[in-house]
């Protein structure tokens, strides 16, 4: 059934008033961000709770990763007698597509919810109320601290996961398949720029650490003070995360990427 | 009129208008808190209590009226200035509002380390003694979660008094708790008040505790305040509606049922 026009305008309304007050509110916290490195104490806090605590699943994540993917390619690449690609053809895949998307997407489910739902819970339980009744502003205690340890956060956790996922395509290609370790490396080095592949990887896992932090305080610093408010902000802050990663890898993608 | 309730007022709350949707909070209401006593704002669950103590530190904005705190228009104020008031100013929330993952010690230094340079002697030696006051020295190192509730609002208490405000908001101070921890938040309220002489606003429905310990009530209901006075004033008030409250009966001017449709009629519309 098509919705009533006046339904449908004050949807509109309600939806463009929200892009508004969520990019206003972002514009602050980049504002307020670099005063949060004057406490690099609270700022090394958060990389610890947010970035350290991950380590074991994107870590895992990009093993594994590796592994199967030099599993697949050994024997696809095998037909056309071009195995000595498979560190090539790994590395450009880790490096520039698969690590900062999959540590951003794993990010975004292990660290991303957990601040939105500590900031949810915080909003629940009166702590920032009773902060701006101390005169402190919570944007700037309890956000951006938050923000700037996840935006730090992210690209490191890109690098572990590039890093596992290159030893593991190496364990699978050298050790399994006793492939010649030197032709491995070799052709790697010879075929991956430092520039156009790795830097630009970082690059985009900056971008995406951006987006899905900006995204999980937003959505936690909003979030209505009721369990389910709670929960709704959680659930808010993987979908739209998850999705704002994969639109900004299309978006930086074309824009690093093509015809390279 | 008492002395203690005509007192020159402090907080100055005039034609005060606050809407949530279609339905008025407050219609029009003028309170007068007076510098230097207890006042207690009194009323039904639900009557904007806690919105009332919300307007006059500034954490909402009225659709209508002025709250004026020491001569100054709370809600005209900027940011910073309104900041430079809540210096001034204490605030204990119904549950107490502790950071969670701070330790009492820590929760009562927050705002100290948060507004001043003192040294770590200075603060331990300030948050000791202001944790001493509420008799609380001795789970300095607790974390909030191993607190019973009227252990969490006394630490709660010592944080909103570490900083010296002039004015202090208790929202719901009494609810939920056992005799002896209500018996030491009484003392403790009358204590700091009589010792830091401040101004102090407690919001309850608790009659019986706030007639021990306010020098001016105001009883709000249906956004207008009904009535005000001492507690002995409110003792001798023959209104109807005062009379419900403080009596605590079930009948009165204030309905047991909410309003709602003709009762047989939606008996009958649900067998429908």
């Amino acid at each position: 059934m098509l919705a009533e026009p006046t339904h449908l305008r004050r949807r509109v309304r309600t939806s463009l008033a929200g892009f508004g007050a969520a990019g206003l509110f972002s514009l602050r916290v980049m504002a307020l961000s670099p005063r949060a490195l004057l406490r690099p104490r609270l700022v090394i806090e958060q990389v610890y709770s947010l970035g350290s605590r991950s380590v074991t699943l994107v870590g895992f994540a990009g093993l594994f990763v590796g592994l199967v993917l030099a599993l697949q390619l050994y024997g696809v690449l095998g037909r056309f007698g071009a195995t000595s690609s498979l560190g090539p053809v790994v590395s450009v895949a880790v490096l520039r597509e698969l690590g900062p998307v999959i540590a951003a997407l794993l990010y975004a489910g292990r660290a991303g919810t957990a601040l939105a739902s500590e900031i949810g819970l915080m909003r629940t339980t009166e702590q920032l109320s009773a902060m701006e009744m101390m005169a402190i502003d919570p944007v700037n205690r309890v956000v951006t601290p938050r923000f700037v340890g996840g935006f730090i956060a992210v690209p490191v956790l890109t690098l572990i996961f590039d890093f596992l996922a290159i030893l593991g395509a190496w364990v699978v290609a050298v050790k399994m398949m006793d492939m010649d370790a030197g032709v491995f490396w070799g052709q790697m080095h010879a075929t991956v720029n430092f520039l156009d592949d790795f830097i630009n990887g970082i690059i985009k896992s900056a971008v995406f650490g951006l987006a899905v932090n900006l995204i999980a305080v937003y959505e936690g610093f909003t979030s209505l003070s009721t369990a389910d408010g709670v929960a709704r902000a959680t659930t808010r802050t993987v979908v739209i995360s998850s999705l704002a990663v994969l639109i900004f890898d299309f978006m930086l993608t074309a824009f690093m990427f093509r015809g390279i | 009129m008492s002395t203690k309730c005509s007192a020159e007022p402090v907080i100055q709350i005039r034609d005060l208008v606050f809407e949530r949707g279609n339905r008025a909070i407050f219609d029009h209401v003028n309170i007068d808190i007076p510098r230097g006593g207890i006042t207690a704002i009194m009323g039904p669950s639900g009557t904007g209590k806690t919105t009332l103590l919300r307007l006059i530190t500034g954490q909402l904005c009225p659709s209508s009226g002025e709250v004026r705190v020491d001569g100054l228009p709370v809600q005209a104020l900027r940011t910073r200035e309104l900041y430079a008031l809540r210096m001034r100013m204490g605030m204990l929330f119904q549950e107490g509002a502790l950071l969670t993952d701070l330790s009492v010690f820590e929760n009562v230094a927050f705002p100290v380390r948060e507004h001043t340079d003192l040294s770590a002697a200075l603060v331990r030696n300030l948050v000791l003694m202001t944790l001493q006051a509420v008799g609380l020295r001795g789970a300095a190192e607790k974390m909030p979660a191993e607190l019973s509730g009227g252990m969490a609002r006394r630490v709660a208490l010592a944080r909103a008094i570490v900083m010296g405000p002039e004015f202090i908001f208790y929202d719901e101070p009494f609810t939920g708790l056992d005799p002896i921890s209500l018996g030491a938040v009484v003392r403790l309220i009358r204590r700091l008040n009589h010792t830091l002489n401040l101004t102090t606003v407690i919001v309850s429905h608790d009659v019986g505790v706030v007639e021990e310990v306010a020098d001016c009530t105001y009883l709000i209901s249906d956004g207008q305040v009904v009535a005000r006075g001492t507690p002995e004033e409110l003792r001798r008030n023959r209104s109807e509606w005062v009379r419900q409250f403080m009596d605590g009966l079930a009948e009165g001017p204030v309905p047991f049922h909410l309003p709602g449709t003709d009762y047989a009629r939606a008996l009958l519309e649900e067998r429908e």
